[in-house]
Parts: C-alpha cells; sequence; structure tokens
C-alpha cells in the first residue's frame, strides 16, 4: 500500500492559463517522443540485421530515421519535458506565480524550433545527426530551428530568475527553498552550457549554411559542440535529480536526509562543465594534457551522482523501514513498488547505476580506446537518458499528468507493468549493444546493410534487436495509458506538487548559508571553462583550416 | 551510527576510489605506453584551396601507404575519403610496431580496427597519430566508426597481420 500524498498546508496553486502552457511544454515532448521511437525500433532491429526503415512512410534512409530518433528524443523532448517541468518545480518551491508572457513566449519558440527543425529532416535535407558534425551540411532551417529551442531554455531561465528575483524581494534574508533551488541552478548551469552550441549553430554553422561563408574549421566546430555535448547530459538529468531528491522521498513514504547535501550536489554540476574534451580523447589536434584533465574533471562530475546515489538511497530506506522493512536490504522491497511513478523511477535509479559504471569507463582516458564510437558508447547511453532520464519522465508523468488534467491515471497496474517491460528491455538491448562494441561493432552504422560483418556481433546484435523491441513495447504501453488517462480517466480533485521536506534543513548561520549566492559558482564555472578551454580556442581563432561543405549527406 | 557519519564515510570513500582510478590511469598511460592521439600538426588549408589538391603536396600524405622506417618499425599513411581509405589495404609482418598517420580529405571519418587498440578520428586540416604493436597474425577489419554520409557503412578496409 502505498503511502498517500499529504497536500501542502499552503496549497499554492499556478494560475491556469500557465499550468496550461506547462501542460503543452510536457505533452509536445512526449508527442515527440512518441515519434522518435518510431524510429528507435528501426535502430534497434538494424543491428539484428533486420532492415525495416524502407517500409516506413517519407523517410527512407537509416541515417535520416537515426537523425530523427536522436535530435527529437535526445534534444526536443529533454528540452520540452525541463521546460515544462521545471518551469512549475521553480514556481512551486517559491510558492509563486512565472512570468506569464515569458511562459508562453518559452512555450512557441520551443514548437516553432522544433517544427522548423522537424521538416528539413523528414525532407531528408538534414542527414546529419544530432551531433551534426560540419562538413557535413544540412539545411538552414534545420540549424535555424535547434537556435529557436535554445534560446525557449534561455528564455524559460530568465523567467525563473526574474521570479526569484522578486520572491527574494519579499524575503530577504531567507535561504530559497530547496526545490526552487534544485530548479534555478539547473538552468544556470544549462545557461552557461549552452554557450557552445550557440556560438557554434548561430556564429558558424547557420551562415554557412545560407552560404554566407564558403568553410568551417571541422576540429572548432566539433570542439564547441562538445563544450555543451557533455554537460547537456545534465541537463537532461537534472530535472529528474529534481524529482529524485525532491519527490520521491515524500512519494515513497520517506524524508530526504540533508538539505545541504542536495545543494551541493547540484551547485557541483554548475561548476564542473567544461569536460567536454572527454567525448574527443581520439581526436586529433587536442593535447593529451588537456584530455587529462578533461579525465580528472569527469570524475570529479562523478563524485555528485555518488552523493545522489547515497542520499536518495537513504530517503528510500527510511520509506521502506518506516513500511516495515527489516535488515539490510528487506527495506528495498517494502517500498510502494505498487505505485507507478515510484516504481518506474526506482527502477530508472537502478539502471542508472550502471549507466553511472560504463559511463565512468568510457572517461576513463586511454581505455577509451576500447570503446570511442563503438556500440557500447548508445548501449552506455541508453542506460542513462535512455533510461534513468526518459523512464523517469514516465514515472514523473504518472503523478503530473493527473495533477495537470484532474484525472486520475488510467491505469496504475498497467504503469507498473510498463516500467518493468522498459526496465527489462533496456538491460538485454544495452547488454548487446556494449558486448557488440567491445567486439568493435562501430555505433550509428546501417549494420544490416553494411559491406562488411563480424561473426562475434551476432549475439549482441540479436540482443540489441529483442532488447530494443521490447523497449518499444514498454514506450508504446506509456503511451497507451497517457492518452486513455487525458480521454478516460476518472476527474479528481488537484492535488499538489508532491515535494518532499528535508531531516536537516538548510543552515541560515555560517559558511553554509551563503551557498545560495548563486552569482559566486557562476563566477568559478566561467573562470573553469576559460582555463579549459581558453588555450585551446585562442589556437583556433581565426581558423587556419577552412573546410568545404558537404551537402545533402 | 548516526546518518551524518555514513554520509561521511560514503562520500570520503567515494573520492577515494575516484582518486585510485585516476591514478591508475595516469599509471596506464605513462608506465604502460598506452597513448592516446594527441596535438601532432595541422594542414593549413585556406577556402580557395581544395584540401585534396593541398595534402597531394603535403608530406606525408603525398604517399600514402606503408613505410618501414627502421627494423620492425612501420609507419603507415592513411587518408580517409568519402567512402573509403586509400590504402584500403595493409599489410605488415607479424610483430611490427605500427606508427598510424591518418588524416581525411573532406568529412570527419574514423579509423577503427576491430579487436585492437587502433581508434581514432580522421579530422579535415589535422594530423591523427597512434601506435600499435601487431603480434597476432591474421586479418584484421579497418572500418569507418563516424557518420560520413549516406555509404558510410560501406566504408573499410584490411589490416594483414602476416
Amino acid at each position: 500500500m502505498s503511502t498517500p500524498i499529504v497536500t501542502d498546508p499552503s496549497g499554492f496553486e499556478l494560475p491556469a492559463k500557465q499550468l496550461a502552457a506547462i501542460k503543452w511544454n510536457i505533452y509536445f515532448g512526449f508527442a515527440v517522443l512518441a515519434i522518435g521511437v518510431l524510429f528507435g525500433i528501426e535502430q534497434a532491429l538494424n543491428y539484428a540485421g533486420i532492415d525495416i526503415i524502407r517500409d516506413y512512410p517519407l523517410v527512407h534512409s537509416y541515417y535520416q530515421g537515426l537523425t530523427l530518433h536522436g535530435v527529437l528524443n535526445a534534444l526536443v523532448l529533454t528540452t520540452a519535458f525541463a521546460n515544462g517541468f521545471v518551469s512549475l518545480t521553480t514556481a512551486r518551491g517559491l510558492a509563486r506565480k512565472l512570468n506569464g508572457p515569458m511562459l508562453q513566449a518559452s512555450l512557441w519558440l520551443l514548437i516553432g524550433g522544433s517544427v522548423m527543425a522537424l521538416i528539413p529532416m523528414l525532407a531528408g535535407r538534414a542527414n546529419v545527426l544530432y551531433t551534426f558534425y560540419a562538413p557535413l551540411q544540412a539545411h538552414w532551417a534545420f540549424y535555424l530551428g535547434l537556435a529557436l529551442v535554445v534560446v525557449s531554455t534561455w528564455v524559460t531561465s530568465a523567467n525563473q530568475l526574474v521570479t526569484l528575483r522578486a520572491w527574494r524581494r519579499e524575503h530577504p534574508g531567507q535561504r530559497i527553498p530547496l526545490l526552487a533551488f534544485m530548479s534555478i541552478t539547473t538552468y544556470i548551469m544549462w545557461d552557461i552550457a549552452s554557450a557552445g552550441l550557440a556560438i557554434e549553430v548561430v556564429g558558424i554553422l547557420l551562415p554557412w549554411s545560407l552560404g554566407l561563408t564558403a568553410g568551417v574549421d571541422p576540429l572548432l566546430t566539433r570542439s564547441l559542440f562538445w563544450f555543451t555535448g557533455h554537460p547537456i547530459v545534465y541537463y537532461w538529468l537534472l530535472p529528474v535529480y529534481i524529482s529524485w531528491y525532491g519527490m520521491i522521498p515524500r512519494q515513497a513514504g520517506g524524508v530526504l536526509f540533508s538539505d545541504t547535501l542536495t545543494r551541493v550536489a547540484f551547485i557541483l554540476f554548475i561548476l564542473l562543465i567544461p569536460v567536454g574534451f572527454h567525448h574527443q580523447y581520439v581526436d586529433p589536434g587536442i593535447s593529451t594534457g588537456l584530455k587529462y584533465g578533461a579525465a580528472i574533471l569527469t570524475f570529479g562530475i562523478f563524485f555528485p551522482s555518488l552523493m545522489t546515489a547515497f542520499a536518495v538511497m537513504y530517503a528510500l530506506e527510511i520509506a521502506g523501514r518506516r513500511a516495515g522493512g527489516n535488515g539490510l536490504v528487506g527495506w528495498f522491497f517494502k517500498i510502494p513498488w505498487d505505485d507507478p511513478s515510484v516504481c518506474a523511477q526506482v527502477l530508472a535509479m537502478l539502471v542508472f547505476m550502471l549507466g553511472g559504471i560504463s559511463g565512468l569507463m568510457n572517461a576513463s582516458y586511454d581505455m577509451n580506446l576500447e570503446v570511442h564510437n563503438t556500440a557500447f558508447i548508445p548501449g552506455h547511453f541508453h542506460l542513462t537518458v535512455g533510461t534513468a532520464v526518459a523512464l523517469s519522465y514516465m514515472g514523473i508523468a504518472y503523478w503530473l499528468v493527473p495533477y495537470l488534467e484532474n484525472r486520475s491515471l488510467y491505469s496504475r497496474r498497467l504503469g507498473v507493468v510498463q516500467a518493468f517491460t522498459y526496465f527489462a528491455g533496456v538491460l538485454i538491448f544495452s547488454r548487446g549493444m556494449m558486448a557488440g562494441g567491445l567486439a568493435g561493432m562501430p555505433r550509428r552504422t546501417a549494420i544490416a546493410e553494411a559491406s562488411y560483418y563480424l561473426p562475434e556481433w551476432r549475439i549482441p546484435g540479436i540482443m540489441t534487436g529483442v532488447g530494443g523491441s521490447i523497449m518499444f513495447v514498454g514506450a508504446m504501453l506509456f503511451f497507451f495509458n497517457l492518452v486513455m488517462t487525458i480521454a478516460a480517466g476518472s476527474p479528481i480533485e488537484r492535488g499538489d506538487v508532491p515535494f518532499t521536506s528535508t531531516v536537516q534543513t538548510p543552515a541560515t548561520v555560517g559558511f553554509l548559508s551563503q551557498m545560495d549566492s548563486l552569482r559566486y559558482w557562476v563566477v568559478a564555472s566561467v573562470a573553469l571553462c576559460i582555463v579549459m578551454y581558453g588555450p585551446f580556442l585562442i589556437a583556433h581563432l581565426p581558423p587556419e583550416v577552412s573546410i568545404l561543405p558537404l551537402q545533402n549527406p | 551510527m548516526e546518518p551524518e557519519s555514513y554520509e561521511k564515510g560514503f562520500l570520503a570513500a567515494s573520492a577515494v576510489m575516484l582518486a585510485i582510478f585516476l591514478a591508475a590511469l595516469a599509471y596506464s598511460a605513462a608506465a604502460m605506453g598506452i597513448a592516446l592521439p594527441g596535438q601532432t600538426g595541422a594542414i593549413y588549408c585556406n577556402v580557395n584551396q581544395r584540401l585534396r589538391k593541398v595534402l597531394r603536396s603535403t608530406p606525408p600524405f603525398d604517399s600514402p601507404g606503408v613505410h618501414q622506417t627502421a627494423p620492425g618499425k612501420y609507419d603507415v599513411v592513411v587518408i580517409g575519403q568519402t567512402w573509403s581509405y586509400t590504402p584500403d589495404r595493409i599489410e605488415i609482418p607479424a610483430g611490427s610496431e605500427v606508427t598510424f598517420r591518418g588524416t581525411s580529405s573532406d568529412v570527419i571519418h574514423g579509423f577503427l580496427i576491430a579487436g585492437t587498440n587502433v581508434n581514432m578520428m580522421l579530422v579535415p586540416g589535422e594530423i591523427s597519430t597512434l601506435t600499435y604493436r601487431f603480434d597476432k597474425p591474421g586479418e584484421y577489419l579497418l572500418l569507418c566508426h563516424e557518420y560520413c554520409g549516406r555509404l558510410h557503412h560501406t566504408m573499410s578496409g584490411k589490416v594483414i597481420v602476416k
């Protein structure tokens, strides 16, 4: 029996119009995910040697499908969900409404930008994958659309900051409520992290695709991409951390232990942004010293995830013991597994442990030679973004959609079945991809059509296809439950955002009480970015290399 | 024990674990000689030049292929282009130490020899260098592991160790 969510006595509710904007962010994200997974199953089956892309409407190339899968799932879904969810948690944390026009502007920038990028992708004029490495060149609308999506995140961040400023004026000297602190720091991190992508897309790729400039420096654009391309995973993950730290303890019937530890974890994500060179360990033109520096910082960023493992598991242990669980691990079976929101997110956490360990392997400097650009990498990130994040989004939706719709979830039992299905699927899928990768099976390659094939890829490839198909079924069960909830869930009164309290409250005196002074963390973060990227940029600006595009790859 | 002491103990153990991992990696790179490609030179090419032509007059890419540099030591100079390698068949004797020097004449390509530690990117305008010792005779698959356009999955070659 799960613990009922206690309604917060302050009972703050956002105006209906603002809740509607948040709702459409979330729904747009899930709609995009639905398209994205249609191309996911095709990728997985391809590794099993089955080519079904030829039977798809509109899309006929493996790489076109892969571009849609990556851009829609990793860039658009994540942004849409974060913009909506984190706006809600900011407002609820501060018990204050947001700036309405900015909320609307962010929504329309997101939708407009996504559609603008989607059109060339569907037309086959942007087969450049979600990393869009120059000199591969897409239609300009692809770059402009993605730029607008990034602008939507900045508008969301600005909205949070004006709301925070108004709150601070009314609450002088008070600590920022934890839920709002996590939300605002997530976007401050992203504001700094997105600079590389913004400069690359707006400053270089967009004018280049419009024919205003002729050539690009491929190492420069690639490095700017990865400046953002690693911390973007924090941007995917941190909204989920808001749920894991801020909500799951209460949903499970426990409580979060330390307010301070939680804030420190989020601050570390702001501080340790410039780790992108660990995606470029085997690139030429970057010194090995810089690469080892990136390894050190990357291992540093593993630390807040270990903090999370402690803090969230301890909160779950409190819940399990309250429910009568005993012994070293007995409590784990007493948490409310019949609550699909808790179930999906706890399974996501378990998968994230494997994702974290495999990520540490990737980040391990010269060990990267074993795995770089092999199927091991998507094996890893389907454990992280593909499950720890995506399955948590689904878990969050199991309370969020009823909250937004004033309707009860269509089927709790189906939600639990869905979570276990997806969980089982990804374990098989990633096991296959990783084994194949270690045997040299390349990532993002149309293996079913390739001119080469190694016998040791066969069983890993089959596991990839089978696991991916099970994940696909898991995703479809989610969409079915979602649509049925909106269409046919029984009406209920609006609940509240289920956020937790902490055993240890925030410090009000001494050094620790000063950690809400966000500007210091921003300054330190930017300084570290300059240390890591300054010398590289000075050496590459202005570019000495100018390479002509490969159009319509 | 109070939760605070568990918390402190866990965090201290985490930090120690990460430090040990980093030290092991530094040891593997410094003492075991498992090196990554580094900064080994760029190829100047301005917008009025065709990179393909520039490479024809830029050593070592003016003569792609296998070159013996000392007894048991070879340089292999490779150019990647859509969608093939020059050369795409590399023959070397077993036990030789091979230094690969690679670049690309158009878009970004990959250079992976399955079953070995040879794994690097070929970036237009940059020179990638990696050394590997081939002890086991056999035929190795060389393949492009970076998407480089519609026929990316046909870009491959062979390394034959005799």
